[in-house]
């Protein structure tokens, strides 16, 4: 132990000890005699300067500063599903029983419950050789998720102890382990530093993607497992409502959902919406595969930059159990501006709009957490992150939005013109993009239906077609167009409110199948189709509207209320028939 | 006994520093001492010995010699009570209407602490103000922070007015809580007389900090504002309507001291901290599960040069939930409340509406009239281009949709209060011009049900 270190200045969340101080980087330190926790953030001869994560009103030069011999770490044990933290892992509903409705500072409380009792049953036997990756023990956390505890990457041996199967608090001794360096015995609990990224076996490519029940994301810019998407957008663009969807819906077997200097009734919002909705793949409470991180734009800043590493961490941790896990941080604009407020108060050289110069590497790195992984136990599972930004200004030049580009590979730019029309999600297909695209087609053709990837790039051009027009009309109006022209506006129409746009509260179109989705794209594309046939025998635009073919595929998404092939082909089939009857109309009238 | 510090080492703007302190905290409290009077301050920085100091009515007049300080020991603090109705402060919580120093019941820190998200009770309840297009379009809810986007010379004042006296908040326990920044002495002599008018000057408390006040004590100013609030709201049980003008001059005093202080800037020159000091206040808004008050918040802000992507109205927007936006074209054109109805938006109306709550139709209803109005702009920038004879038929009927829609659903009298019946009625009526076949928004059901009559 070193001699008694003392506080020497005071800003804001930053404080600063005098001299050499004996601590190292990224250490975990209590300060003052509230005990508030902080972490060493730069250590020079003259001084140690620590970043606080509680409110330091009221801390006065002289208090005493302890560390702790550990860097910042986050407890990992069963438990942690359906709980709440605050940036730094402590859980918000104990904190509420400790000091009410309001959070007070100085409360030291372990991530997990470590009075529960879990029924754990112990996978390996006394003689047994285990190593990095080894599951010893298992419990079930929730009727769904079995729960594996793993061997740390630093211990290998042979077992000389084990528990008996049956309850155990995560505390409890599970199994001894003789290693070279003497005995470990290990329990169910896992400490990580939050800045390292847990070790994996090998990175592997992905293939297959994460199914959103999204129309826009799925069909038209689909994210991969293992992927990393952002989701940049104005406020009223409707970042939040799209991260809560992808929370609700996306096939992973886990999420985690990171407030970051967000609305509190947001997040309170997750939590009793989830608590009530069911999980359709499990049939249990969808709170049961969420983790939530909280930390308000209210609560102490240095926490809200240290939340999204808590998080990415608690996914990590659960990937190397074998699970696909979903992180939705919301929003990374608000973990790049606490970044900026810590460096502001250290007077470091500030790069762009005051951003310190270590922006783009700490995005980097953080992104880079996501990938589909082959465990140390040898099973293949992902991390999945999802970031919203927040443009200052709705201005996609500022340098968070421009650096995150450079490390994600799915961009859905949310945009603000179709926000104020009601045009949800607010998705722009023209300035959005997704590089796993390719990669995912042969699993989309394999998986779904072979013309998927055709029908989908079909889709797209006529998108991109409707907008090159509409550059025309704007200047002189629809009615100049030619009559195939007018077909491929009336069509585009028909993707953009039947397809694109999906309501999120109507519980038939809040989550669609990527079956239904073919579907329905295939019913767009072969109208299209038969009616461009009409279009070269002369038959105007708007006498096919007048047979309502277009708002019957408009309203699809509706009419179709299931992925059942046969009444997709009913519907189809009716479509074509009043365009058959049409067309034997007009051959008629010619003659 | 409190020792008293004697001297400054520097005068920098509304900032002191003084060398030699010990035992001062962070946040704390300070007197200082010039000639016979009194000023207050904030320990803004500490480095060792060396302190910097906040000084709320300004420096004018300190010199290097001619001051003492004095440790309070405790952070910012302010005295409340249930006699602070009817009463006026200033921007640090002093009495300034002559009656005397209130009964204070309680004294809690101004900086106050953040609401716990799991003992936060997600707002449900509506707050009819009987302003169509806010009833309508962008629902009020108790519980919510709903800022109004104004610009110079517009009427976000009355509107302000126009809210806080026809509110409908079903509790009977009110009240409301202004706190005046930078603003003109007119402005807050306008809502006095306002209030004394309808008769709640008696359910209101004030907090004063005019244009002509010093510019540190418009920082604190929202704070005392805040803390009050959640002291009617959440210790004496009332539902508290909190009125904050004018956000931005606010932003420009943070701006000033961080200014004097050295400090980096982010955009605009404001501090890169603008979001999270802005977040302090806005977030103090909400329920609490198993209290019966609430805090609802409509800040008023002005866009410098009506611009909506400047920092202030930029991350003001990013925290509250929604915001209303006046739009200079329509207040030109006449209409009163001049409110740019598809900028407008509130977050929480989803919730807070609908059968349950409102009427069935309302989802439907405000979705279908945010998406003609939308259309209707469209046709009418295309019209700019080709003249409105050149339009198809179908554009005509949202041009004269979009007309009606300004004219009788979003203008309405000043005095004027519909209720939510008539605001929703309203709407079917004007929507009725248009159609059936271009009411994509709206289920059949509901259309049989609501679009005949």
């Amino acid at each position: 132990m070193t001699e008694e270190m003392k506080i020497q200045g005071i800003n804001g969340p930053v404080v600063t000890l005098p001299g050499k101080t004996g601590l190292s980087m990224s250490e975990t330190v209590y300060v003052g005699h509230k005990r508030l926790i902080g972490e060493v953030i730069a250590i020079t001869d003259e001084k140690t300067t620590v970043q606080v994560y509680e409110s330091t009103t009221m801390l006065k030069p002289g208090e005493p500063v302890f560390g702790t011999g550990y860097p910042m770490r986050c407890m990992l044990a069963p438990g942690l599903l359906s709980g709440i933290y605050d940036g730094i892992g402590r859980p918000l509903d104990k904190i509420e029983e400790q000091s009410g409705a309001f959070i007070g500072s100085g409360a030291d409380i372990p991530t997990v419950d470590c009075e529960k009792k879990w029924n754990i049953t112990v996978k390996v036997k006394v003689g047994d050789a285990v190593k990095a990756g080894t599951v010893y023990a298992v419990c079930p956390e929730t009727q769904s998720i079995e729960h594996r505890m793993i061997v740390p990457v630093s211990v290998s041996g042979t077992v000389v102890r084990v528990a008996d199967d049956g309850e155990h608090t995560v505390l409890d001794e599970l199994i001894a382990v003789k290693t070279e360096k003497g005995e470990v015995s290990l329990n169910s609990v896992t400490y990580q530093p939050i800045r390292e990224p847990r070790a994996v076996s090998e990175r592997m490519l992905s293939n297959e993607p994460l199914i959103t029940g999204q129309r826009i994301i799925d069909t038209m810019f689909p994210i991969a497992k293992g992927g990393a998407a952002a989701i940049p957008g104005g406020f009223g663009t409707g970042k939040t409502m799209l991260q809560h969807q992808f929370a609700k819906w996306s096939d992973a077997d886990i999420i985690v959902y990171i407030g970051c200097g967000e609305r509190g009734n947001e997040m309170t919002q997750v939590l009793t919406e989830f608590s009530e909705l069911i999980d359709p793949k499990t049939g249990r409470s969808m709170l049961e595969r969420t983790v939530l991180i909280a930390n308000t734009s209210n609560m102490p800043v240095a926490a809200r930059e240290a939340s999204i590493y808590t998080g990415v961490t608690i996914a990590e941790y659960y990937r190397d159990m074998g699970y696909d896990v979903a992180v939705m941080a919301d929003s990374t604009s608000r973990w790049a501006e606490a970044l900026r407020e810590i460096s502001g108060r250290l007077e470091e050289m500030p790069a762009e709009e005051g951003f310190p110069a270590y922006l783009p590497s700490r995005l980097s790195a953080f992104y880079e957490r996501a990938g589909y992984i082959r465990t140390l136990s040898g099973d293949m599972a992902s991390v999945t992150i999802i970031g919203a930004v927040s443009p200052q200004g709705n201005d996609f030049s500022e340098p968070v939005t421009q650096n995150t580009k450079r490390f994600i590979r799915c961009f859905w730019a949310l945009d603000k013109s179709l926000a104020y029309a009601r045009h949800y999600p607010s998705v722009n297909w023209i300035n959005s993009y997704s590089e796993y695209q390719n990669d995912l087609f042969y699993w989309f053709d394999n998986n779904v239906a072979p013309d998927f990837s055709a029908l989908r790039i079909r889709l797209g051009a006529i998108l991109q077609e409707e907008d090159r027009l509409m550059e025309i009309v704007k200047l002189i109006g629809g009615d100049l167009l030619a009559n195939d022209q007018k077909l491929t506006l009336e069509i585009a129409k028909c993707i953009r409110v039947g397809f694109l746009q999906q309501n999120a509260f109507v519980p038939a179109d809040a989550y669609v199948t990527i079956k239904k989705q073919y579907l329905m794209m295939k019913a767009i594309i072969g109208t299209y189709d038969r009616a461009a046939g009409l279009t070269k025998e002369q038959i105007p635009v708007s006498v096919i509207a007048k047979t309502g073919v277009f708002e019957r595929l408009t309203k699809l998404k509706f009419e179709l209320t299931s992925d059942d092939e046969a009444q997709a082909n009913k519907i189809t089939d009716e479509i074509s028939g009043a365009l058959d009857a049409l067309e034997a109309s007009y051959s008629g009238e010619d003659k | 006994m409190s020792i008293e510090f004697v001297g400054l080492r520097e005068i920098n703007g509304p900032l002191i520093v003084l060398d030699g302190v010990r035992g001062a905290g962070y946040g704390e409290l300070v007197k200082i001492k010039v000639g016979g009077s009194e000023r207050l301050g904030k320990i803004i920085t500490i480095d060792g010995e060396r302190v910097v100091v906040q000084v709320f009515e300004g420096t004018a007049g300190i010199s290097l010699e001619n001051t003492g300080t004095v440790l309070t020991g405790s952070p910012m603090e302010i005295s409340l009570g249930k006699s602070m109705l009817g009463r006026v402060f200033d921007g640090v919580g002093r009495p300034i209407d002559g009656y005397g120093e209130i009964y204070p019941e309680k004294k809690l820190d101004i900086d106050g602490l953040a609401i716990n998200p799991v003992a936060r009770d997600y707002p449900h309840d509506y707050i009819g103000t009987g302003i169509s297009s806010i009833d309508g379009l962008a629902t009020l809810i108790k519980g919510q922070k709903l800022p109004i986007f104004s610009g110079a010379g517009m009427p976000h004042n009355e509107l302000a007015v126009q809210i806080a006296r026809q509110a409908n908040i079903t509790n009977g326990d009110y009240c409301i809580v202004f706190a005046a920044m930078g603003v003109k002495n007119d402005v807050a002599d306008y809502f006095r007389r306002s209030f004394e008018e309808t008769g709640a000057l008696s359910r209101t408390v004030m907090f004063l900090n005019l244009a002509s006040d010093p510019i540190t004590e418009r920082i604190t100013t929202p704070r005392c504002a805040l803390t009050t609030a959640e002291f009617l709201a959440f210790e004496k049980g009332m539902d508290v309507l909190v009125i904050m003008t004018d956000m931005t001059a606010y932003a420009e005093a943070l701006r000033e001291v961080s200014s004097a202080m050295g400090e980096i800037p982010g955009r605009k020159g404001y501090p890169g901290y603008l979001y999270s000091d802005l977040a302090s206040l806005y977030e103090r808004a909400g329920k609490i599960k198993g209290m019966p008050g609430s805090v609802t918040q409509i800040p008023i802000l002005t866009m410098p040069n009506d611009d909506i992507t400047h920092p202030v109205p930029d991350l003001t927007g990013y925290i509250t939930e929604g915001q209303i936006v006046l739009d200079r074209s329509l207040h030109g054109a006449g209409v009163y409340p001049p409110v740019s109805v598809l900028m407008s938006l509130s977050r929480l109306m989803k919730d807070g509406i609908g059968e349950e709550y409102t009427r069935d139709d309302h989802k439907a209803l405000s979705n279908q009239l945010y998406a003609s109005y939308a259309k209707a702009q469209e046709a009418r920038s295309l019209a700019s281009v080709v003249g409105e004879e050149d339009l198809s038929d179908e554009d005509k009927q949202y041009l004269s949709f979009a007309k009606l829609f300004e004219k009788r659903f979003i203008a309405q009298q000043r005095a004027e209060s519909r209720s939510m019946d008539e605001t929703l009625d309203l709407g079917w009526e004007i929507l009725r011009t248009l159609p059936r076949n271009l009411l994509d928004r709206i289920d059949d059901e509901t259309l049989d049900k609501y679009y005949k009559e």
